[in-house]
């Protein structure tokens, strides 16, 4: 398995290395050529199979229970945001995030139900990319990656570690695992479909869009919502 | 002589509604502006029919008097502004404008089901520039934040800049717009902007 991934990881970066040579066009995109064809790839898969899955999901599945889905996955992140915000030396959100486990876990039977948000313990979805920012770390090169969508070296690099933290990977029943990835995973698909609505109505080249979409909303969320306001550019 | 009384009661009334819509605060139209918007999406039934044409009519006779679009696509232009024509930019503010005002109902229409709480404005008294917050609560989720760049001219305040989660509507084409301006000129860009608003008009 390891060696899979490493191998995967090194065949990646030779690709990408071999894609570098066409000019960057952007400073933060370098290996665009590559992310485009990479966005391609995306669009189909997702385009003829996730995306309508994921619109089935919300157009047909009751809305209380795929608030239930939501919050239960909502709670595992709650975890991890609490860790990466002590990563990140904020004790105040870490200390809401473990709160907000405790409450939902006890009280909203294992996190199905979101008691704490109702007692306005507030959400924060801090993530391993964000606490290497906070530490200093650059984005560094932006990357799309099928399935996943926009992320960067260092984002992706906190993502990885983040899905191989699990907690659903170590489930050992090997159907249950993949139930729950795919609603995980199907879930996840849907929270994008209102943003996606709005980039398809706003984008002129949606892969430059979503580029700049995804690098502002991340900074955003570094500075948590203080990052100076762009200005006009002389 | 009735007649004179009636046009002096006009006046008077007509003089007080534009001094308090100069005096009304940016969070406050904000507020008000954003809540008879929702209101009306939630309740006419054309658009509860998903009437595309009757959303952008609202918008149109709603929001868009409350935005400074020559400013937006100063802004979403960069330095490329000032090297566009009088007669160019008029263009580029017209076809941007149609863009903008269709992406942001897009948007709102999505938010319509929640809560937005409106955040107390910090700012002088005295400021021409500010920022409202807005957040739209979700449930089990992290709240979305809305912020609006606003600037005072003239008296009226009209938003430039519509921030959603950390991106802006308006700056976020700047990557676009060069790049447009760069391959086709600024005519390429107009033409762009303007197939893409007749392509989305359906």
């Amino acid at each position: 398995m390891n060696k899979a991934v490493r191998s995967c990881a090194f065949a990646t970066l030779a690709l990408l290395a071999g894609c570098a040579t066409t000019g960057p066009p952007s400073p933060a995109d370098p290996f665009e050529p590559w992310n485009r064809g990479m966005y391609e790839v995306h669009q189909v898969v997702d385009g003829n199979l996730i995306k309508p899955i994921a619109q089935a999901y919300v157009d047909y599945t009751p809305k209380p229970v795929q608030q239930t889905i939501r919050n239960f996955f909502g709670n595992i992140e709650d975890m991890f945001s609490a860790a990466t915000n002590l990563m990140s030396g904020k004790l105040d959100q870490a200390g809401n995030d473990m709160g907000r486990v405790m409450v939902n876990t006890l009280f909203g039977i294992g996190g199905l139900i979101d008691v704490a948000s109702d007692g306005a313990i507030p959400k924060s979805d801090w993530d391993f990319g964000l606490a290497f920012g906070s530490w200093g770390i650059p984005q560094g090169p932006y990357l799309f990656v099928p399935l996943i969508g926009p992320t960067t070296v260092r984002d992706g690099t906190g993502l990885a570690i983040r899905g191989y933290l699990g907690p659903v990977g170590y489930i050992p029943d090997v159907p249950a695992r993949n139930v729950l990835y795919v609603i995980e995973g199907v879930d996840l698909r849907a929270q994008a479909l209102s943003a996606e609505s709005v980039i398809d109505t706003a984008a002129i080249d949606r892969y430059r869009f979503i580029r700049r979409a995804y690098l502002q909303h991340r900074q955003y969320q570094l500075y948590e919502g203080k990052v100076p306001p762009e200005k006009e550019e002389e | 002589m009735t007649i004179a009384i009636r046009i002096v009661c006009a006046i008077c009334v007509a003089a007080f509604a534009s001094v308090a819509n100069a005096q009304e605060a940016p969070d406050a139209l904000v507020k008000r502006v954003s809540q008879d918007v929702l209101q009306t999406i939630k309740s006419d039934p054309k658009i509860q029919a998903g009437d595309q044409a009757r959303i952008r009519e609202v918008m149109e006779s709603k929001l868009a008097p409350n935005f400074d679009f020559e400013r937006m696509t100063a802004l979403a232009m960069g330095r490329n502004w000032r090297q566009a024509t009088p007669e160019q930019q008029k263009r580029l503010t017209q076809e941007f404008k149609t863009l903008l005002v269709r992406t942001y109902s897009g948007a709102l229409t999505q938010y319509r089901d929640q809560t937005i709480d409106y955040k107390p404005l910090r700012a002088d008294a005295n400021a021409t520039d500010v920022v409202v917050r807005t957040e739209v609560v979700r449930q089990g989720q992290q709240p979305v934040q809305i912020d609006y760049g606003m600037e005072k001219k003239d008296g009226q305040w009209k938003a430039y800049d519509v921030v959603v989660g950390g991106v802006s509507l308006v700056t976020n084409y700047r990557d676009e717009f060069n790049e447009q301006v760069r391959a086709g000129g600024i005519d390429g860009l107009i033409k762009t902007l303007a197939q893409k608003n007749s392509g989305a008009a359906k």
